[in-house]
């Protein structure tokens, strides 16, 4: 049976990892910082994928970005994904040879939908993230781009139908309200959407601990869930949490930890 | 030992050679020249993207009719990885009609959409073909990293592992020399070493 994932996302921005709560973001710390608290070596037995997004909102610069994935990704054997900012079949060449596994994309969506396609084409669906953040209004939902500072003309349910279309191999629902406040997903909006997303659904925004974790594995419609909290899996957090996710019965992949 | 990664322009080969050097493997050269593939003890055939695109750099690369000699006729150990791994197949469906390489007997198709979601993405158990030497000292199951649109399929016996998504279909193949995964054992963490040891040790 196809398990569902675990996938820890990093927002990092102009060298430094970062918090990010509602898209505001505090700095956390650099490279060093995230590989004495999470050694991603060690720990990556607990994570099924890894996310990395580039928030850096002025002068976003793809190549010290890849530079620092390809740095990253060294000795750590999880699939990651890695985005922002990507705008030309050359700017997600450079991630691939960088060490992405997949790219993620956000404006570029509806910026660009024939670079989309491009890339669809040469890299194939699989290896393409939709990300799309959204924000409740009232009854219904608005999409934003560019890090959560532009809105666009249309409804998340429109928006996902058109993105689909694209044929994207993943779509990452984050929610901008819920976004670093640990309070839990946005599960009103998931459960409304997650039936017409016929692709494997990432959930982000809100996780805290492992029991939203749980609570969002056990959606029918819902492949992955997402955490960005540097604090609350600081450590040996993640492994911990994994084990706890085991032990109440999730479908989540196990491997033997000893062995190497 | 040394190990060729097949370079004809498509593929995840960062992490391939990565997971290869944490599985003890030193000498990793990446190339498609004619010569160098010949000279390797062992070549990995990686593959990310379309396959009609793939079969045509290799052939823009003459690899193809000179992978099936060293492959076919000299009996080179080869492990094809993803789209690799479809590519040694017959042909694919892929954009419509291709052929692949054919070194062994299997058809790639499309998932169907509407009784699963496609792709196919994380990590799905792979029963373990009782005669298998790729899986050395695992039980009968273990789970490996898939990430795929397109799968394989065969009626001939090519010592195949199969996995379960919409139907069956060929999580990998150990025919003589010619091995294939669908997953990656370069994103399927202690697992996916494990088999990157017993490809180079047991082939």
């Amino acid at each position: 049976m196809l398990r569902k994932r675990i996938i820890f996302t990093l927002i990092y921005s102009n060298g430094f990892f970062m918090l990010s709560r509602n898209f505001r973001l505090q700095k956390v710390g650099n490279l060093n910082w995230l590989e004495r608290n999470y050694k991603f070596q060690k720990i990556a037995f607990s994570l099924d994928e890894l996310i990395v997004l580039n928030a850096t909102k002025e002068n976003k610069s793809i190549n010290e970005f890849a530079t620092m994935i390809s740095n990253l990704v060294d000795d750590v054997f999880i699939p990651i994904a890695a985005g922002g900012g990507i705008r030309s079949m050359e700017d997600a060449e450079l991630l691939f040879n960088n060490g992405a596994d997949k790219i993620v994309l956000n404006s570029l969506l509806i910026k660009n939908p024939y670079v989309v396609s491009e890339l669809v084409h040469k890299y194939g669906s699989q290896s393409i993230v939709a990300c799309i953040d959204y924000k409740k209004a009232g009854d219904t939902n608005e999409v934003y781009i560019h890090d959560g500072t532009h809105k666009i003309e249309t409804t998340l349910e429109e928006y996902i139908d058109y993105v689909i279309a694209l044929d994207v191999g993943e779509i990452y629902l984050n929610s901008i309200e819920k976004d670093g406040t640990g309070f839990g997903y946005d599960f009103d909006t998931i459960k409304r959407v997650e039936k017409n997303i016929k692709l494997p659904l990432i959930i982000a925004g809100g996780a805290g601990n492992e029991s939203h974790l749980i609570e969002g594995l056990q959606v029918e419609g819902v492949s992955a869930v997402a955490t960005a909290n540097l604090f609350n899996f600081i450590g040996d957090g993640l492994p911990k949490a994994r084990k706890k996710i085991i032990d109440s019965g999730e479908n989540i992949a196990r491997w033997n930890e000893i062995n190497d | 030992m040394n190990l060729v990664i097949v370079d004809y322009g498509m593929g995840n080969i960062k992490s391939i050679v990565g997971a290869l050097k944490h599985a003890g493997v030193d000498n990793i050269s990446v190339s498609a020249d004619h010569k160098e593939l010949k000279k390797a003890d062992k070549l990995i055939l990686p593959g990310v993207g379309a396959f009609g695109q793939a079969m045509g750099k290799i052939k823009e690369k003459n690899l193809d009719q000179y992978l099936q000699d060293i492959v076919i006729s000299d009996k080179k150990p080869i492990l094809g990885i993803c789209l690799g791994m479809q590519l040694m197949g017959k042909s694919s469906s892929e954009d419509g009609y291709n052929d692949g390489l054919g070194l062994i007997d299997g058809e790639v198709r499309k998932f169907n959409i509407k009784n699963v979601r496609v792709p196919h993405v994380g990590f799905n158990q792979v029963k373990i073909s009782k005669k298998s030497r790729l899986y050395d000292g695992f039980s009968e199951e273990a789970d490996f990293y898939f990430t795929h649109s397109f799968r394989m399929t065969s009626d001939k016996d090519i010592n195949q592992s199969m996995c379960i998504y919409e139907n069956e279909f060929i999580a990998s193949f150990e025919f003589e020399n010619i091995v294939g995964t669908q997953f990656h054992p370069e994103l399927s963490q202690h697992n996916g070493l494990s088999l990157f040891r017993n490809f180079i040790e047991k082939f």
